[in-house]
């Protein structure tokens, strides 16, 4: 290596080792808000992952019965050893009220288990001597299901897919192996293509409303541009809530659109727009507009205006001058903002709760009803998981095409 | 319409076509906060235009019960804790990342932006688990702390962009003629990026004002915050009463809107 070269490395290095310091008060002064967030936000949202795969019941629970399955052949039923300890098991769950628990956790995976284990609990109270195979034989007969015992020996691990496999519409059979779940049960992958589906169509929506309002933005006159931008402006500003409040209203069936179309005689019934999946996607058309038209905005407003008209003066008919000159240029804003729109409107909650009716529910509908009506909060973090994952690719999407730094506020 | 001399007819159609759209698309993104404002002062409790009879009684009803008043004390409050927490934090921050040799830029600030992009109900599921491990839910406490994460980022951003224009050598000449530099940022710095902090605060402020899913899952009926309240009601049974306090939330919203818009005169270009 050349000595000028050798030179050159020590120069940098050197002027590294000088900068530390000062990097490291910058850093320091944004470490407060990183410590922070990795407490107030990044945790919990770790938790959340943790919640999604935990399986604490059946360890808890069963500690005495999984240590005499783990000599079980899985095919036969088992010895009466393993009813012993399930018996022991079940007389301190009873007495720590925790049959319940794992009886919730064991029905998710064996229906009709939540009775059985409550069932049992109450029956080994009464008993104070073996043999025990027999007696649980005799109060249900499926205690001889070596199904049954599968699955609660699969339970013994700290660490469950049960929860992201329900959340995908999948489940693990006795022999462990992963299948499709069938009929009515399999509701989630059709939430998450729902989800996606509206998603799309507001993004569609607002770019199409949209893409029109950002270019009359750049070409008005600075006072008539400053009003409209306080048009698009304004709603963005207002709480969401209100917004919202503000489509119940108009969109109840005696409620303002109703009235302007029967009395425009555009339809001779009123319409039913509550509730509905055009309701849900009107609205959030309307809170997602901003969001599309800004980033689209700042775009077009580098684009020199001279280019059409040197377009034009070179002989290009108006419509190629725009599409084939203005249009383009603006890819950048145009994606920017449906990318922002779209990672938004995966996570509605309020308005598809308010505005939707119960085939328009959003995977966020279904998070919230785990959580709060059905106490499945395994679920309701797998769920979480996989809205989370949707949500991070286009993130990361964002992040590589646009930049975090490109946000911007109004 | 704000076409050059040698635009064609076609054209001027096709123009007079974009406008009348364009106004149709503004009138639909403002016209449905409006509607709101003469349904909260009909007499009926239909929400039926044009009102017959206007009258204040859902304003007496607002004003007049309890819950109301109580939720948006408890509205108040925390937005007013979060705004402060946020504000600190978030300006801190952002004087931290504006600086020239600060490490890992890009990948700091895609964290720290991150609360704005995260499913609001993750956020909210996540807290509802993880602080109810330290008995942190339905408390203020716990409302408070998930409102700073997700108002931090709009201070980060309102604050870097204003230091984004301001000059470093006034601190630098503050501090060579001799300031400590705890006076040079509380008399020179601070002082010439006030709009953009007091910008970040009024977005913090307004963050947590108007959050809802949070809120339902974090608090009880003691905390319940405003928007929790109208939330419940628009679900259970929808009132006018609701509309004056959505009304009242429109009128605070333009309010705080004015004054973001007076602090940055240069937004609207």
């Amino acid at each position: 290596m050349a000595v000028a070269d050798m030179d050159r490395i020590n120069v940098f290095m050197a002027v590294r080792r000088a900068e530390k310091p000062a990097r490291r008060a910058a850093l320091s002064l944004a470490l407060p808000l990183i410590v922070f967030l990795v407490v107030a936000f990044v945790a919990p949202i770790l938790y959340l992952l943790v919640t999604a795969v935990g399986n604490p019941e059946t360890r808890q629970v069963l500690p005495r019965t999984l240590g005499a399955l783990e000599t079980w052949d899985g095919v036969s039923v088992p010895d009466e050893p393993v009813y012993a300890a399930l018996a022991a098991d079940l007389k301190v769950a009873k007495d720590n009220s925790t049959a319940a628990l794992l009886g919730k956790r064991l029905n998710y995976e064996i229906s009709g288990m939540r009775s059985r284990v409550l069932a049992a609990a109450r029956m080994v109270e009464r008993l104070d001597t073996g043999p025990y195979k027999q007696k649980f034989l005799e109060l249900n007969k499926d205690w001889g299901s070596p199904e049954s015992w599968a699955i609660i020996k699969r339970n013994g691990t700290s660490l469950t897919p049960y929860y992201l496999l329900t959340a995908l519409d999948l489940q693990q059979a006795p022999n462990g192996s992963v299948e499709r779940v069938q009929g009515d049960q399999a509701i989630f992958l059709d939430v998450l293509a729902r989800t996606l589906f509206v998603a799309g169509l507001v993004t569609l929506f607002t770019l199409i409303l949209g893409y029109p309002v950002a270019y009359v933005l750049t070409i008005a006159p600075k006072a008539i541009a400053g009003i409209m931008m306080l048009m698009v402006l304004l709603p963005l500003w207002t709480s969401l809530l209100v917004r919202t409040t503000a489509w119940v209203v108009l969109l109840q069936s005696d409620g303002v659109i109703n009235d302007v179309l029967m009395a425009l005689h555009l339809t001779s019934d009123r319409l039913q727009l509550i509730f509905t999946r055009a309701g849900t996607v009107i609205a959030m058309t309307h809170i997602q507009l901003p969001f599309t038209i800004l980033p689209i905005y700042s775009v077009m407003r580098s684009i020199p205006a001279t280019q059409l008209r040197a377009a034009r003066s070179l002989g290009a008919p108006p419509s190629s001058a725009f599409w084939r000159i203005y249009a383009p240029q603006t890819l950048p804003g145009v994606v920017a903002g449906c990318l922002m729109t779209f990672i938004l409107s995966l996570g509605y909650y309020i308005t598809p709760a308010l505005v939707g009716g119960p085939r328009d529910q959003m995977v966020s509908n279904f998070i919230s009803v785990y959580i709060n009506r059905d106490l499945n909060w395994g679920l309701a973090a797998a769920l979480g998981v996989v809205l989370l994952v949707v949500t991070l690719a286009i993130y990361l999407l964002f992040l590589r095409l646009v930049g975090a730094d490109k946000i911007k506020l109004g | 319409m704000w076409l050059p001399s040698y635009a064609t007819p076609s054209e001027r159609l096709m123009r007079t076509l974009v406008m009348a759209f364009v106004i149709a698309v503004l009138l639909f993104l403002v016209a449905p906060l409006f509607i709101i404002v003469p349904l909260s002062f009909s007499k009926d409790p239909f929400f039926t235009l044009p009102v017959k009879e206007y009258s204040l009684r859902w304003y007496a009803d607002f004003f007049g019960n309890a819950r109301w008043m109580n939720a948006i004390f408890n509205s108040a409050v925390a937005a007013v804790m979060t705004t402060i927490l946020a504000t600190t934090l978030g300006t801190l921050a952002a004087l931290g990342i504006s600086r020239p040799n600060f490490p890992a830029r890009r990948l700091i600030m895609a964290l720290l932006i991150s609360p704005m992009i995260v499913p609001i109900v993750i956020v909210a599921v996540g807290s509802y688990l993880f602080f109810g491990q330290f008995g942190l839910t339905n408390t203020r406490t716990g409302l408070v702390l998930a409102h700073t994460a997700l108002a931090t980022p709009f201070v980060v951003i309102t604050v870097t962009a204003t230091l984004s224009t301001y000059d470093t050598n006034l601190t630098r000449a503050a501090l060579s003629l001799g300031a400590s530099p705890s006076s040079a940022f509380f008399r020179v710095t601070l002082p010439n990026i006030m709009p953009g902090v007091i910008s970040g605060a009024i977005f913090a402020f307004a963050t947590s004002f108007d959050e809802v899913v949070v809120a339902l899952f974090m608090t009880a009926a003691e905390q319940r915050t405003l928007p929790v309240q109208m939330f419940s009601g628009i679900r259970d049974q929808i009132n006018p009463t609701i509309m004056a306090a959505a009304t009242l939330l429109l009128a605070l919203s333009i309010v705080l809107f004015a004054m973001l818009a007076l602090l940055t005169p240069r937004r609207v270009k």
